[in-house]
């Protein structure tokens, strides 16, 4: 039995760990009893994990296939994005798009349909991939938005309960260089950054906004806007992401991140920001995953570990962001990054989280008595907004919140009963948010 | 499963009937519990506390007829609850235990066996049966009540408070015992606090009621203290308490 726990480091759980290296060996396992999907460990709560269970590291499928000319590319649902930019940029093609995090397997990426700081442009992980191939209970898929479209979207997004990716032919983006040209605005409070966002993001392909939620009063929600597009070609060709040179080694002590050191940290980050800067190269690892530049940084939030929150709201219901700003530095509950991004429309998949409109995003230590309640009253404002919580993120949802934030979970159910009859599939979220038979 | 913040969706309660167990299933009903079932002697009084349980949220609910005076019950009952539940159980309850009024017993060995027997043999028994089962899920959590009476026993109470120790040491080390497995094991120890147990008795300082303990206890399942003291306070007033000489012990232990 291993110890697993999700990015948070909360819940943790006990389960027996293979890594098959063959299809055929997959086939079995299924064959054998209930077990779960696992790849780098990225998503915050208990998706990747099965209590008493079986869970199967997929991270030995790696392999890369040769890039061709459109830049399609055929990988192994272990391979991650770190592993696939280490080949690629040199040939000059990037991901089309990217969590915050390179350390995500290809199977975790579309399981979870992740979303960048493209998503108003480009959409979301799901839209760039041009097939799969599944291995389900009732056999094996090759699927494509138009061979079995159904099975195809309810993979996506469908938190590897639909079966177990093997392989995805993944369609890049052709860049020229390895730098990306970012503009930064500085705005004292939350309404001047979403106005500007709206404005301007059409003119960007990458945005997102950093909002301090610590700042109390006329200065809530003021933020750090960076947005940028690939810079064209330079005097080199373009070089892989360097891998992060700091780690936290051991689990720091509860406690480090307190309000006080929160409160200190992002002030120093609004600082640190120019007010207005233009076309400032950085490399693609600053702009795209600085948190990769420290290994194991989820290691600072001590052994209570943390949540991420991260909701949506449709474009009309901005008010909601502000609301969730406010309540949150009411409550006195500190956020040490607060992401702020705007959404373009959603795809077909049915659990995809993202749809048109404001996502945010708020990293919370565990241990705080209202934490619970503040995030379920949350649940509330978003649930009324319309809008959804990311279910890669989610370690606290209760199932009637879920089945009211999915309106269509009722038709991945179905799809997936095809492919699942027996409930082979399953995981510790599905378990907790009733999401399969139980 | 239970959540981020330790919320269970299942839970089993030995001691079903009492006060403060029945506060501590108010709040997590409240919070993420489905399915409660509760072990314990009294069936009207069960029948109240699980019609309460769903009155507060619970889907369902079920009973376990059970009587802590025989240890030998105490396998099958933990074996019932477990199954009762259906499924994976995300926290155990324990809080079995007699107190009464000692000055009208304590000459009675049949009575003396009695009361080791309800407040540490047969909690150890239901233990036992209960951790092995956690381990094979891979998960889940149990919360012993004991008493802060454990910490430093009273003359007019060692048969409850030295019962209440036994458990109290004996199950600290079964909480290192879980270290790693994902099971976690957390001691609750109360100072006096105002229940039917112990009516009629002298109210000690820093008394509360059920639902003061109940919100230390949902406080404690999200910073998995290994002990849960209520009020907290009395960590630090017992840390002095038990070092007391036994002659001022005795003084202020009857105040």
């Amino acid at each position: 039995m291993t110890r697993l726990s999700g990015w948070g480091r909360t819940p943790a759980a006990n389960a027996s760990v293979v890594a098959p290296s063959s299809e055929d060996e997959l086939a079995e396992l299924l064959a054998r009893g209930p077990l779960c999907a696992r790849g780098l460990g990225r998503s915050y709560g208990d998706a990747a994990q099965l209590a008493g269970g079986t869970v199967v590291d997929l991270t030995g499928l790696d392999e890369i296939g040769p890039i061709d000319e459109s830049g399609a590319v055929t990988l192994g649902a272990g391979a991650s994005i770190d592993d696939l930019l280490a080949l690629s940029l040199p040939q000059g093609w990037f991901v089309p798009v990217t969590p915050g995090t390179r350390q995500v397997t290809m199977g975790g990426a579309l399981a979870a349909d992740v979303h960048g700081k493209n998503h108003h442009r480009d959409g979301s992980f799901a839209t760039h991939v041009e097939s799969l191939r599944l291995v389900t209970p009732q056999g094996v898929f090759d699927l494509s938005t138009e061979v079995d479209p159904d099975l195809f979207w309810a993979t996506a997004g469908g938190m590897g309960l639909t079966g177990i990716v093997t392989r995805v032919r993944l369609r890049l983006l052709r860049v020229e260089s390895d730098v990306v040209l970012v503009d930064t605005d500085r705005f004292d409070d939350l309404d001047a950054v979403m106005a500007a966002m709206v404005e301007g993001d059409e003119r960007y392909r990458y945005s997102v906004a950093w909002v301090d939620c610590t700042a109390r009063g006329a200065r809530t929600g003021r933020a750090v806007l960076t947005r940028g597009d690939h810079a064209p070609a330079g005097a080199r060709a373009p070089r892989a992401p360097r891998p992060g040179r700091l780690g936290v080694p051991i689990v720091a002590p509860s406690g480090l991140l307190n309000p006080l050191s929160v409160r200190a940290f992002n002030e120093a980050w609004f600082r640190r920001a120019p007010r207005h800067a233009r076309e400032v190269p950085h490399s693609l690892g600053s702009f795209f995953h600085p948190l990769d530049g420290v290994a194991d940084w989820n290691r600072l939030y001590g052994p209570r570990g943390f949540v991420q929150y991260q909701f949506v709201v449709p474009d009309a219901a901005g008010e909601t962001v502000r609301l969730a700003v406010e309540r949150l530095a009411r409550s006195g509950l500190v956020s040490f990054l607060a992401v702020l991004k705007r959404f373009g429309p959603g795809d077909p998949a049915p659990l995809s989280f993202p749809m048109a409109g404001w996502t945010l995003a708020l990293d919370l230590p565990v241990g705080a008595a209202s934490l619970p309640e503040e995030l379920d009253a949350l649940d509330e404002l978003v649930i009324g907004a319309g809008g959804r919580v990311y279910l890669a993120k989610d370690a606290r949802l209760a199932p009637a919140t879920v089945a009211a934030m999915y309106p269509r979970l009722e038709e991945w159910r179905a799809v997936r009963e095809r492919v699942d009859p027996d409930g082979v599939l399953v995981s510790d979220l599905a378990r907790r948010l009733h999401l399969v038979g139980r | 499963m239970e959540n981020a913040f330790g919320q269970p969706q299942s839970v089993v309660v030995l001691g079903g009937t009492s006060d403060i167990a029945r506060a501590i299933v108010r709040k997590l009903c409240a919070a993420r519990a489905e399915v409660v079932v509760l072990a314990g002697r009294d069936p009207r009084r069960l029948a109240e506390a699980a019609r309460e349980a769903e009155e507060y949220g619970a889907t369902r609910t079920e009973v376990v007829e059970v009587d802590a005076g025989d240890p030998a019950s105490a396998g099958p009952a933990v074996a019932a609850a477990f199954d009762a539940v259906g499924g994976p159980v995300d926290l155990v309850i324990v809080a079995v235990g007699a107190l009464g009024d000692q000055s009208t017993f304590e000459d009675d060995p049949a009575e003396a066996a009695r009361m080791i027997t309800v407040n540490m043999t047969w909690p150890v028994v239901a233990l036992t049966a209960v951790r092995t089962r956690l381990l094979a899920q891979g998960h889940g959590r149990i919360l012993v009540l004991t008493s802060v009476a454990a910490v430093r026993v009273r003359r007019s109470m060692y048969l409850y408070a030295g019962a209440k120790a036994g458990l109290d040491r004996l199950c600290q080390g079964m909480s290192d015992s879980l270290a790693g497995t994902g099971v976690r094991l957390q001691l609750v120890r109360p100072g006096f606090v105002r229940t039917k147990m112990t009516s009629g008795q002298k109210e000690a300082p820093f008394t509360t009621g059920p639902n003061e303990v109940a919100e230390y206890v949902v406080r404690g399942l999200s910073t998995n203290a290994p002990v849960i003291w209520s009020p907290p306070v009395l960590r630090y007033l017992f840390m002095v308490v038990r070092h007391l000489p036994a002659a001022l012990w005795r003084r202020v232990a009857d105040l």
